[in-house]
């Protein structure tokens, strides 16, 4: 049984799935986005408190959700190519980390200038938005990490390694909202129990969600493909593939 | 001194360093009371095989078993059982001879100053025993490494390049440490440039690049 | 006769503690940096005792933070560029306790005393001496947190060149939370509220860390060592 699972992580199959699944990835995750774009910015009722500009939630946050998923993925797949030694996890772990970094700076870019309207202020320093510029800084931490070796190989444990320790952050920001008096909403989708969002409001925002979700995994099958290439140039089915 | 149990496997070891492949599918055993001399041209990956031998550098593909166990399994016994010399005598500087060998051999087993005496005395450097090692020479370190060697009472003798730095009657000295460890049913492999003129049956591991 | 785990660790304790003694700049010389850094927020920000109590938490903190991170830098190197973290490694005990007895060593000698030194420190900058135990409470607490996660970090940079650098970038978000509590202890020390909360708060991220940490370094070690 481990034997498939093996075969199902060997790079020239990785490969072939990763460039496989990308093209129907951003396909669907096109359609996600355009629906919850029109329904969200224009379908939705504005919001009785804030009025127009609640509308930055529907870029706000999915990229806050997926700098969170990107992360865990990353330490995950980093986690499994330490433990098994699984190379391709490490290529998952490297073609994740920029990705998840960059949605984190959207996130908070976004979630700054959501705050002038919302607070009075483009930052303040409290737990959630605290966390998640750490989060931030963890990526640069890993990503770093990563190239700072001579040896890729090294590299990629070491980086794997640090992703792993860093992934207690992931519950803190989640929960920070509800441990801490925050400035930031609590929880409005992902808790138990129904969420306290009108039907309008909530689909357009799942479907951004579902659609960011989409888009993070074509640009890592994307990623994942060039990663797979540089790593396994020596191996022939590389050459052959490259020479047909 | 108790009869010496253990027996190295090494098989079909695959090693890569970034693009290079540095060992290719190494394979050897070896015995009480054989000494292996492993030889080959720069960077051919000797050093590496030592490493991967004491456990330090995991291969890609291949495996080292002691006893037949894999050591990966048997790390912390496996480990107990050899003594590692690396290419450099790997002294702190700031301790004197005794306590080096103190702090590195008193890791292994309960060992009474004397008996550190004792062995830095048969490697000549007995009175650089309370003498910082940073005022040794490079001679008198390696002398220093070995006489820590020869305190580990190990099975096992994982030696790189040991005749570095000692003049003739320095690298007499090693071959009759080697000679009296494989005469007493030790093991030892080897990391050398120059032959091994030993008066027992030495075999011989060319590595090619 | 072979050595236990308890013996090998004391072991390696007294080789930290004897190294450590012989090199007594190199011991000093985070105490004098930390006795520096608290000086220049004074000379930058205020001189006014009174504005500076309220400030005092947290420069204490940061002026704690970056010492350790100084010295955090000499935990592997000096070993590891001799080749004596080899033989360490190979000494038959495994690695963890190796990791335990050298970390705590480090701790001993630099969180510890970062802690006794705090008083003088918070004097100058006008923290009561009633908040003094609650301060170095906390700091002994953080400082020892700090060397775990400092001893992850340096294990995963040693050798590496910039490392100094590289190893703050990494453990200095890992130690925010740490700040955080830290800080927000003494500062409800001195203002008389109780520190309990936050207190409870770093206790808990030390057990965490002490727990887990040493596991992490250990495989962070061993990564190096390849």
């Amino acid at each position: 049984m481990w034997t498939w699972f093996y075969k199902l992580a060997s790079p020239p199959h990785v490969y072939t799935a990763a460039a496989a699944l990308a093209p129907w990835f951003l396909g669907l995750a096109a359609i996600g986005i355009g629906y919850g774009l029109v329904a969200g910015l224009v379908f939705a009722p504005p919001d009785y408190q804030q009025g127009d500009a609640f509308r930055i939630i529907y870029v706000h946050a999915p990229s806050a959700w997926m700098s969170l998923f990107a992360y865990t993925t990353m330490a995950v797949a980093g986690a499994i190519a330490l433990i098994w030694r699984i190379k391709m996890g490490h290529a998952v772990a490297a073609a994740s980390a920029p990705i998840g970094a960059s949605f984190t700076l959207l996130a908070l870019v976004t979630g700054s200038l959501w705050g002038r309207p919302m607070w009075g202020t483009y930052w303040a320093w409290d737990p959630r938005l605290t966390s998640e510029l750490i989060l931030l800084f963890l990526y640069a931490g890993v990503m770093s990490l990563r190239s700072a070796f001579e040896d890729p190989a090294r590299g990629d444990r070491a980086a794997a390694l640090l992703g792993v320790v860093g992934l207690v952050n992931v519950p803190i920001i989640h929960y920070s909202v509800l441990w801490w008096n925050s400035l930031h909403q609590g929880a409005t989708v992902a808790k138990l129990g129904r969420p306290s969002m009108p039907g309008s409001m909530l689909w357009p925002l799942l479907s951004m969600l579902l659609g960011f979700m989409l888009f993070y995994g074509a640009v890592l099958c994307t990623r994942l493909q060039g990663e797979v290439l540089n790593r396994e140039r020596q191996a022939k089915w590389v050459r052959e593939a490259i020479q047909s | 001194m108790k009869r010496v149990v253990g027996e190295l496997g090494v098989e079909k070891v695959h090693v890569w360093r970034g693009d290079r492949h540095v060992l290719k599918g190494v394979s050897l055993t070896l015995r009480p009371g054989e000494i292996l001399h492993v030889s080959g041209p720069n960077g051919t990956g000797k050093t590496t095989l030592l490493r991967v031998v004491c456990g330090l550098l995991r291969p890609e593909q291949g495996r080292v078993s002691w006893l037949g166990k894999s050591i990966a399994a048997i790390r912390d016994e496996y480990q107990a059982a050899l003594a590692y010399a690396s290419h450099e005598p790997a002294l702190k500087g700031d301790l004197t001879a005794l306590e080096n060998l103190r702090f590195s051999v008193g890791l292994k087993r309960r060992v009474a100053p004397a008996e550190l005496r004792a062995s830095l005395e048969r490697t000549g450097v007995a009175a650089c025993a309370d003498l910082p090692v940073r005022v040794l020479s490079a001679g008198q370190r390696r002398r220093v490494a070995l006489a820590r060697v020869l305190a580990m009472a190990a099975s096992l003798w994982l030696l790189d390049e040991p005749f570095t730095n000692l003049d003739a009657a320095g690298a007499d000295l090693v071959s009759g440490l080697l000679q009296s460890h494989a005469a007493q049913g030790g093991l030892a492999l080897v990391v050398a440039h120059h032959d091994l003129k030993l008066d027992c049956p030495v075999r011989r591991l060319e590595l090619a690049a | 006769m072979k050595v236990g785990a308890w013996g090998a660790m004391i072991l390696v304790v007294r080789r930290e503690l004897c190294l450590s003694f012989r090199r007594p700049d190199q011991l000093l010389q985070p105490l004098v940096f930390f006795l520096i850094v608290t000086t220049l927020f004074p000379l930058g920000l205020t001189l006014q005792l009174s504005l500076l109590r309220d400030m005092a938490p947290g420069v204490l903190w940061v002026a704690a933070l970056l010492s350790s991170l100084l010295s955090l830098d000499s935990l592997f190197k000096s070993d590891a560029d001799d080749g004596t973290l080899e033989q360490l490694a190979l000494c038959g005990q495994g690695l963890t306790v190796i990791v335990v007895a050298k970390t705590f060593a480090h701790w001993l000698v630099s969180g510890a005393a970062l802690v006794l030194v705090s008083p003088v420190v918070a004097t100058a900058l006008g923290i009561p001496v009633g908040a003094f135990s609650i301060m170095m409470l906390s700091l002994g607490l953080g400082t020892l947190t700090l060397s775990w996660l400092g001893a992850i970090g340096a294990a995963l940079t040693v050798g590496l060149r910039r490392g100094n650098v590289l190893l703050s970038l990494i453990v200095l978000p890992l130690a925010m939370p740490l700040l955080i509590f830290g800080a927000g202890a003494t500062d409800r020390a001195i203002s008389g509220v109780s520190p309990a909360g936050a207190l409870y708060f770093l206790a808990a991220l030390c057990v965490f860390t002490c727990t887990l940490a040493p596991f992490a370094a250990t495989v962070a070690l061993r990564i190096t060592l390849e």
